[in-house]
């Protein structure tokens, strides 16, 4: 109440009126250039950390998410959390294959895949440790699953050949990942006959070839998955039904989207987590910092004040007056950080998806959400190390200021 | 050493100014040991391998497993002392977030070969004699108020199902790093379990160490043009192979490091260079009384890195004495977690850096100030 009681209040109106210019403050911080950069860079580093975690979060999370689709349907064992630990044996993707939901293609065959998901070991490129990386084999019709999905250079495998093709955010990072390299794994030589591109998903650092062709070589007649797409995605939750509770079958089925969302879902808030962790212990150093600029700033200027104040500037303008100086140190220093941060866009990295054990790579993404993040971030900082200075500073008196020196 | 008194009565000037850049130096080492500490927590979590075992794995990747046919030939090797097994079994105690890692293993040979789990007699005898018994680290016992002779039950992921355990011993990790698992029965697994359980690894403990690549060498090529080829790599070396799984997180961490470390240094300088500007008059009459140009460069410099040094070591302390008390891990993710002397060290040797570096130009600016120039501006 007492703050509605302020801003009714003459005081509150005066002050508005008889706002200092902007200018005042412009050209005080000009006046301290060294301390005032050295304030701003100090904002600006937190702020780049903070998007720059963020960004790493958000790159993750559009990599692992955006791989589903919302009108694919995904189907596993009953119990399975991974693809690699389910297991679906031969006549049960025949029931599901024989479901009428599924959708067709321009050609009137299913839009449908039952993979194989297997994890081979590939040394990377200068690197004498092994990584994980995942081998699919998919049907015939799996490109249609996948609007995304590109042959960027060379073709694609031939049924019933050992050819693989390659995600393009393998090549150049692992041995033999490039055109017409040999990769050697289940005692078979497999030929790189092409290089896709999945358009930032997970499925770019994957490697892909056919699945009757990769079956025998691995675990067996069992597939790891199911994935079609339902000609009216409304219908899921009766798909969804009709699957789970037929006796002949020990699935689980989800949303591809949501399958994969959930899957980002701990690491994506681990990262947030630390990035607001690390900046927020990090803010209080440079709300330390700022306070100390700002108290400077003031001690010098205490002539100054008491002068405004006589040509009968209320307390109220004062306060405001370096509340904004303090802010707008912290804007333009959490400008700055975004500036910092926005070469990182162009940073593509890997984690280890800790669901599958494999190799992500994704680049950072920043999105215009983060920036306004670093800002919000950079404002609170300003005011809570500009209130208390500026707050001294218009209480003085003025006999008291006028007197020093 | 006399002039300590004059460099305290210095910082004492603007006590706010000195507590605030004092509380940032100590916030920011703090943070700096944590994440050094995150740091040097996930790299021993792999070296607790033992060069006397060997691990042979299937060679395609680790999740493919082997046949437990090879036991025999394995244990037919003149330079192999023991050979015992695991499988990793993944399940899901009430919820996914409840992780801990549980292993199926040859209980008799497996604790005869590990020394690193401490278990009690009476114990140890339980859980061999039963088949569903298991033993859980004392760490697992705590965070999910278990008692001795409970029984728990894991949800399947690889072999599916409800899996009922009963916890007949408790061990204590021998080192911390080593961590809180589940052991049980292997042939438990291979009863249960539809899918007729194999061997997701053996291990093999060698007589003579000084022969394991010879071993190795000779157990991949025997077995290369089977089904299952292998590979066989001595057990540091098979963890390290995890240590992968961070990716980057190591350049992540020093990144935010340095860039912290930089921040510091913005805060400290600019601190620097406030307090020498007002006491510029000061300066002067101390010339004026004799001190020697070097000597106030010195005084300055000793009054920056003084202050980096009394943050920084109030961090470091803080952060060893907090993760200490509280016995943070991180919800079991990081077993051993702390502050070791070693991250103290490195913290301490950053301060003292940024001590120097932020207090150099304010002390050089000094110590040329011209007495003449400095008064006139009174």
């Amino acid at each position: 109440m007492a703050v509605f009681t302020f801003i009714n209040s003459k005081r509150f109106t005066k002050s508005i009126i008889m706002h200092i210019p902007i200018i005042y403050n412009v050209r005080s911080l000009i006046q301290r250039p060294v301390s005032t950069l050295a304030t701003v860079m100090g904002i600006a580093i937190v702020v780049a950390v903070l998007c720059g975690m963020l960004a790493l979060a958000t790159g993750f999370q559009k990599a692992i998410s955006s791989t589903g689709s919302p009108d694919n349907v995904i189907v596993m064992r009953d119990g399975a959390d991974a693809e690699i630990s389910s297991g679906i044996p031969r006549d049960n993707v025949n029931i599901i294959a024989s479901l009428p939901e599924i959708a067709n293609n321009k050609d009137g065959r299913p839009m449908f895949s039952a993979d194989i998901v297997v994890i081979i070991n590939i040394h990377k490129i200068g690197e004498s440790k092994y990584y994980n990386v995942t081998v699919r084999g998919v049907s015939k019709n799996a490109f249609d699953l996948r609007e995304n999905m590109r042959i960027i250079a060379g073709r694609s495998f031939n049924p019933g050949a050992y050819e693989v093709i390659i995600g393009s955010k393998l090549v150049g990072k692992y041995e033999n990942c490039y055109l017409d390299g040999t990769l050697e794994y289940g005692q078979r030589k497999w030929t790189v006959v092409g290089i896709f591109s999945a358009g930032e998903t997970a499925f770019d650092s994957e490697i892909w070839g056919e699945n009757e062709i990769l079956m025998p070589v691995f675990w067996g007649p069992v597939f790891q998955s199911v994935t079609f797409r339902m000609n009216d995605s409304t219908l899921f939750y009766k798909i969804k039904d009709k699957l789970e509770n037929d006796p002949r079958l020990q699935v689980a089925v989800y949303r591809e989207s949501d399958f994969y969302s959930k899957r980002s879902q701990a690491l994506t808030m681990v990262l947030k987590f630390l990035g607001y962790f690390v900046s927020s212990i990090m803010a209080i150093g440079a709300i330390f910092g700022a306070i100390n600029t700002m108290n400077s700033a003031i001690a010098s200027r205490h002539r100054e004040i008491a002068v405004l104040l006589t040509l009968g500037f209320p307390p109220s303008a004062i306060l405001f007056s370096f509340l904004f100086e303090c802010i707008l140190i912290c804007v333009t220093g959490g400008i700055v950080g975004c500036l910092l941060a926005l070469p990182l866009n162009f940073v593509t990295t890997s984690t280890t998806n800790w669901q599958t054990f494999t190799e992500v790579a994704f680049t950072f993404h920043l999105t215009p959400g983060i920036f306004c993040a670093g800002i919000i971030f950079a404002v609170i900082m300003g005011i809570l190390g500009g209130f208390v200075p500026s707050w001294r500073s218009s209480r003085q008196s003025i006999a008291q200021a006028l007197r020093q020196e | 050493m006399k002039f300590l008194g004059l460099i305290w009565i210095n910082l004492k000037r603007r006590k706010i100014r000195s507590i605030l850049t004092f509380l940032s130096i100590v916030v920011a080492l703090f943070l700096f040991c944590t994440l050094q500490a995150v740091l040097e927590t996930v790299n021993s979590q792999f070296k607790i391998g033992n060069e006397n075992r060997l691990v042979v794995r299937n060679s395609i990747s680790i999740i493919f497993d082997l046949p437990i046919s090879y036991l025999n030939w394995l244990k037919s090797l003149p330079e192999v002392k023991s050979v015992s097994y695991t499988n990793w079994f993944g399940g899901i105690y009430i919820e996914e977030r409840n992780f801990f890692p549980q292993f199926a293993v040859d209980p008799e040979t497996f604790l005869s070969m590990y020394p690193e789990l401490i278990i009690p007699e009476d114990q140890k005898i339980a859980f061999l004699k039963e088949r569903t018994a298991c033993i859980v680290g004392e760490g697992l016992m705590k965070k999910y108020g278990w008692k001795l002779n409970d029984t728990i039950h894991l949800k399947g992921t690889i072999f599916p199902g409800d899996w009922p355990f009963i916890i007949r011993g408790v061990y204590r990790p021998a080192t911390e790093e080593f961590g809180d698992n589940m052991y049980f029965h292997w042939n438990y697994l291979y009863e249960k379990s539809e899918r007729a359980a194999n061997i997701g690894t053996y291990i093999i403990e060698l007589k003579d160490t000084s022969q394991a690549a010879n071993v190795a060498r000779v157990i991949d090529e025997h077995y290369k043009n089977s089904s299952y080829s292998t590979l066989t790599q001595d057990e540091k070396v098979f963890l390290l192979s995890f240590v992968s799984l961070y990716g980057n997180i190591g350049l992540l961490l020093n990144t935010i490091g340095m860039a912290i470390t930089f921040a510091i240094l913005l805060v400290t300088s600019n601190t620097m260079i406030m307090s020498v500007r007002e006491r510029i008059p000061e300066i002067a009459v101390m010339k004026t009384l004799g001190f020697t140009d070097f000597l106030v460069f010195i005084l300055i410099l000793a009054e920056a890195i003084f202050l980096c040094i009394l943050g920084g070591l109030s961090g470091c302390l803080f952060a060893r004495f907090l993760y200490n008390v509280t016995g943070f891990n991180a919800s079991g993710f990081l077993p051993g977690f702390h502050v070791s002397f070693k991250t103290i060290i490195t913290g301490m040797i950053v301060t003292v850096i940024v001590g120097f570096v932020s207090g150099i130009i304010p002390a050089w600016q000094s110590s040329r100030l011209s007495i003449v120039n400095a008064l006139r501006k009174v």
